[in-house]
Parts: structure tokens; C-alpha cells; sequence
């Protein structure tokens, strides 16, 4: 072997080892984030967490009920909104793929879903707060919203493009408009993958802070009023983490868990989807 | 039934159909020029005051209404370019293995296990970032000599908040944006071109380099999309940067960027001007992120295309690869 040669074979090996070791410097933060993450949240979780209010500053103790039912309330309203846009106009990306309207719907979902989420919270301060000059539990729902929109876009476009064409030209052969060919047959045979993208979006806005921290703001107690401000798990995690309190430290851990947990239970529920719906066409 | 009686009621049908679902489809479109035009009007007030002096000046005064965003652009610019400096090398070696040289059976959870690095919401990052990272950072910059902590990149207090907690909490977040982009770029690229190299003699480096070539714009906007999500990160960075105005080459000085000012500041903005102020850094880094945005969608699609023109012959170059493996 010349030493040109061996001098290649070996640059070329150190590379392959390189990228090995890549694959292992990301998986560092991940295990330590995750690491953290459980054992600081375990130890700081108990069932108070889950069912008590937040205690006065000073007081230890307490947990943040009323902020785990104002993420739920938040990601709901979030929901409402932008599910029926997103399907819909996911169907009209399918259904007229070559129109000029479907080209720059496609270019914008995919721009809107690279906008800065504080953005977003900016925009929806400025639709839904300025108006009435105060925060709301609405204010919050609608930012998440915005955020959810691109993504169900997307996804219900792309999963409605997998359902064999046969299906469709099978119902307009039979007569059906094109409304019901699709709401009728295409939507059904894509909604388990529909499903997955609506569960991948709520994973992706339940984590989100920035644009809460001036729409919902935060409050210290119970409230489920629309109109009003409204608790949620990350701006309370956020508030805590920065306070000078170990008792709000502990908690702020603890917040962080069910926020991760939760997040994981809608990818979770996303993958079983998916996998039925790989059964489903295999057989 | 006739042709005649059917067709007239199926074609207002489905022109009702198309009109009722592009309407949902064009508020899609409304919403990010509502964005656009909501910015601008409610920044009116501080470009009108300051002008293009905004970006050009440091004074980051609330109380006597004098305002200047120099060190936000700055922070943001600095965290995002060593942001990327870090992750770009570290998510092309994930993508090179995960494509190119991992064991079949290996890929799909390792792809996996990077990928959940982008699951994790940014306010634990940054509750991670406070506890745990900060103090590491801290010993870290206690222990530079002392020469070294008088040259410019390390001068000043060693506090552990900084622009390097901050580089190194962004450098994990993007990680996985670009490494999954950039993976399915060398994924789009045709097993022909590696095969010729290998043909010719190549090692395995020297073939990893004719795909990369042969992918160099789609990887290239697998970077910059990289780059979208750090200029737009907010909650990890605002915990960890240390949020001090300051325009300084310093890794160890806390430094301010333009999403974590809005985020610090915005519900405590008492005057319109502040508010304002607040929301023209918003409409920059929003016209910023939409640039960077439709760039890197461009360099993806066309590399895309490319790869797709001839697909037959990619197809049949693919099945039997997948054939011969088997």
C-alpha cells in the first residue's frame, strides 16, 4: 500500500469516526436535559402538584392546578380554531395542487411556521389584547392557534395526497360532487394520519412560552374565564425558574415534568396512530 | 338521467366547493400579511421617532423615551452565528451517519433519539439551561488563565450567564432541524453518484463528499433554516444570555438579543413609544426570519427538484441497490 493511499483510507476513517462520535455529542444534552428533567421533577412531584393552588410568595407548599387546567383550556381553544382552518384548507391544497392560490398557501404555511413564536404573540397582543386593553385566556388561545394552523395545513395535504387516487375517481365516477368524494371518502380514509398531524401540532404549541407571556399572561388563581388571564404550565415554569425561591425552583422542576410528560403522551398518541394506519393499508 | 340536468348542478357544486375551501386556504395567506401589516402599524410610532437611527444606536433608555436597538441585533446576530458554528459540523456528522454509514438497524432509533432533541419545548432548555449549564459554564470560565481572560473574547465578569451559555443552549436546539434536513437531502441524492465514486476508487470520505457535493444547496439551506430557528429562539436564550445591553465580542459578557428583550420587556413597556420600540424589533425579526425562511425553502426545493427530474432512472438505481443489500 502506498503511503497515499494509506493517508486517504486513513482521513477517510477518521471522518467515518467523526460523525459516529456527532451522533454521540448530541445524544450528551439529551440524556442530561432528560436526566434533570426526572430526577429534579420526581423528587419535586407529589400530588399537591396536581390539585392545590399556587401559595403565597414565602409560603412553601401549594402546586399549580390552576395552571395545568389553563394549558388544557389554552391548547382547546388553540384547537378550535385552528383545526377547522387547517383541515380545510389542507384539503383545498389536495384537491387543487396546481392552482396559483395553492402555491403561495403552501409557501406561507411554511413561512408562518418559521416565524419566531414571540411573533406571533406580538400579532395576537395587537388583534386580541390592545382592543380591550387587557390580557386574555382568548388572547393566548388565539396565538397558539396561529401556530397550529401551518402545521395541520400541511400535514392533512400531504396525507391526503397518500389515499390511492382510485378512491377518489371511484366516488365522482359514481356521481358524487367533489365535496362529497372528499369529505365523505378521502377524509375518512386520511383521518388516522390526520389525526397524527393534530397530535403533533398540540405537542408542538403545548411547550410554547413566548408568545403567552403577553397574551394569557399569568394568574395566581382560579380562573376559566375566557376574558380573563389566564395560569399556564410554561409561562408559570418560566416565572418560577427565575424567581430567587428554591421552594418555586423545586416546582418550576416539577412543572417542567408534566409539560415534557405531556408532550410525550400526544407524540406517543401519534405514533400508535400512525402504526394503525400502517396496519391498516398493509392488509 | 341526462348528461345535461346532472352537470350544471355538479359544476356550481364544485365551484362552491373550491370557493368555500380557498377561502380557508387564502386566510392562511391573510394571516401572514395581517402580520406584516399589524407589525408595521404598530411600530409606526418609534420608526416615525427614530428612524434608521434605531439600529445604529446603543441608548436603551425606557425613562427618557430614547431608544436604540444596536445591542439586541448584535446579541442576536453573535448567539446565532457561534450558535451555528457549533451545531453546523455536529448535525452534518449526525446526517453523513445516519445516511451514509450507519447499520440499517441503528438508523431509525438514532434518528429518533436526535429528532426528540427538537420535541423538548425551549422553557426547559432554559430551566436546564439556569441550573445546570450555567454553573458548569461558570467553573468552566473560572478556571481560563489569567492571560487569557484579558484578550477581548473573554474579558469580563465570569458569571456563567453569557453569550456562550447562550451559544451552546441554541447550538443544541438546532441541532435537530438541520440535521434532519440535511439527512434527507443526502437521502434525495442518487445512489449512482456514490456508486461512480466508489467505481473510481473513493474511499468512503471521498464518496460522502460527492454526495455532499452533488447536495451542496439543499445542505446549504438545511444550515440556514438552522439559522431561522436561532435568530427566533426566545425563552431558553432570554434565561441564560443575561439580558445587558452590550455590544461586545466577549463569550463571557452577558449580552441581550432582539427576542429576549421583547419577551423581558414587553408587558412592563409603560409608555406607547416603549411598546412601540419593542414591536419594530418584533417587525425586523420577523421580515429577518421570513428572508431566511424563503431562502432555505428555495435551496431545499430546487436541490429537490433536481433529484426528481429524472426519477425513473434514480428508481430503478435504488431498487436495485436495495436488491443486491438484500
Amino acid at each position: 500500500m502506498t503511503s497515499r493511499t494509506f493517508r486517504r483510507k486513513a482521513l477517510s476513517n477518521l471522518v467515518v469516526a467523526l460523525c459516529g462520535a456527532s451522533v454521540l455529542i448530541a445524544l450528551v444534552p439529551l440524556f442530561f436535559v432528560f436526566f434533570y428533567v426526572l430526577r429534579q421533577g420526581f423528587s419535586s412531584l407529589n400530588w399537591d402538584f396536581f390539585t392545590k393552588m399556587p401559595k403565597p410568595v414565602g409560603e412553601s407548599g401549594g402546586g399549580m392546578a390552576n395552571a395545568i387546567v389553563g394549558t388544557l383550556i389554552l391548547i382547546g381553544l388553540a384547537s378550535l380554531m385552528a383545526i377547522p382552518v387547517g383541515l380545510v384548507s389542507g384539503v383545498y391544497l389536495s384537491e387543487y395542487p396546481k392552482s396559483r392560490l395553492a402555491t403561495s398557501v403552501r409557501f406561507t404555511a411554511d413561512v408562518l411556521n418559521g416565524i419566531p413564536s414571540i411573533v406571533i404573540g406580538i400579532f395576537a397582543y395587537a388583534l386580541v389584547v390592545l382592543p380591550v386593553k387587557h390580557f386574555s385566556a382568548l388572547a393566548g388561545g388565539v396565538a397558539l392557534g396561529f401556530m397550529m394552523i401551518p402545521i395541520i395545513t400541511r400535514t392533512t395535504e400531504e396525507l391526503l395526497n397518500l389515499v390511492p387516487p382510485a378512491l377518489r375517481e371511484g366516488a365522482l365516477a359514481l356521481g358524487a360532487t367533489r365535496s362529497r368524494a372528499t369529505f365523505t371518502v378521502m377524509l375518512p380514509a386520511a383521518l388516522p394520519g390526520i389525526i397524527t398531524g393534530i397530535l403533533l401540532s398540540l405537542a408542538r404549541i403545548a411547550g410554547e412560552t413566548a408568545p403567552l407571556l403577553f397574551t394569557s399572561f399569568s394568574n395566581r388563581f382560579w380562573s376559566t374565564t375566557l376574558s380573563q388571564p389566564i395560569a399556564s404550565l410554561t409561562v408559570q415554569v418560566y416565572t418560577y425558574a427565575i424567581s430567587p425561591y428554591d421552594d418555586w425552583h423545586r416546582q418550576a422542576w416539577a412543572g417542567a415534568l408534566v409539560l415534557v410528560s405531556l408532550i410525550f403522551l400526544f407524540s406517543v398518541l401519534a405514533r400508535v396512530v400512525t402504526k394503525r394506519l400502517e396496519r391498516m393499508h398493509r392488509t | 338521467m341526462s348528461k345535461k340536468t346532472l352537470s350544471p348542478r355538479r359544476k356550481s357544486g364544485d365551484a362552491g366547493f373550491r370557493a368555500g375551501t380557498g377561502f380557508f386556504a387564502a386566510l392562511v395567506v391573510l394571516l401572514v400579511a395581517g402580520i406584516a401589516v399589524v407589525l408595521w402599524q404598530e411600530s409606526r410610532l418609534s420608526i416615525a421617532k427614530f428612524g434608521f437611527a434605531f439600529w445604529r444606536t446603543k441608548t436603551w433608555d425606557p425613562v427618557s423615551g430614547d431608544f436604540g436597538a444596536l445591542p439586541f441585533i448584535w446579541g442576536t446576530l453573535y448567539s446565532s452565528f457561534l450558535a451555528l458554528l457549533i451545531s453546523t459540523p455536529v448535525a452534518l456528522g449526525i446526517a453523513i451517519f445516519l445516511s451514509e454509514l450507519s447499520p440499517r438497524s441503528l438508523r431509525t432509533p438514532l434518528a429518533f433519539l436526535t429528532e426528540l432533541l427538537a420535541a423538548i419545548p425551549s422553557i426547559v432548555y432554559g430551566l436546564w439551561g439556569v441550573f445546570v449549564l450555567v454553573p458548569l459554564v461558570r467553573k468552566v470560565e473560572l478556571l481560563l488563565p489569567e492571560a487569557l481572560r484579558k484578550t477581548p473574547l473573554f474579558s469580563g465578569p465570569p458569571l456563567g450567564v453569557g453569550m456562550l451559555s447562550a451559544a451552546l443552549v441554541l447550538a443544541v436546539m438546532v441541532i435537530p432541524f438541520t440535521s434532519s434536513v440535511a439527512r434527507e437531502v443526502l437521502r434525495a441524492v442518487p445512489a449512482t453518484q456514490r456508486e461512480a465514486a466508489y467505481a473510481l476508487g473513493a474511499t468512503r470520505w471521498e464518496a460522502i463528499q460527492v454526495a455532499m457535493r452533488y447536495g451542496r444547496t439543499g445542505i446549504l439551506g438545511a444550515i440556514i433554516l438552522g439559522l431561522g430557528r436561532a435568530i427566533g429562539e426566545t425563552m431558553a436564550v432570554t434565561m441564560v444570555i443575561g439580558n445587558s445591553p452590550a455590544v461586545t465580542w466577549s463569550l463571557v459578557a452577558p449580552q441581550y438579543t432582539m427576542a429576549a428583550v421583547i419577551a423581558n420587556e414587553f408587558t412592563e413597556a409603560a409608555s406607547d413609544l416603549y411598546t412601540s420600540a419593542l414591536i419594530e424589533i418584533g417587525l425586523v425579526l420577523f421580515a429577518i426570519t421570513l428572508l431566511i425562511n424563503a431562502a432555505s425553502r428555495f435551496l431545499i426545493w430546487s436541490v429537490n427538484r433536481e433529484v426528481k427530474a429524472p426519477a425513473p432512472a434514480n428508481a430503478a438505481a435504488a431498487a436495485a441497490r436495495e436488491a443486491t443489500a438484500a
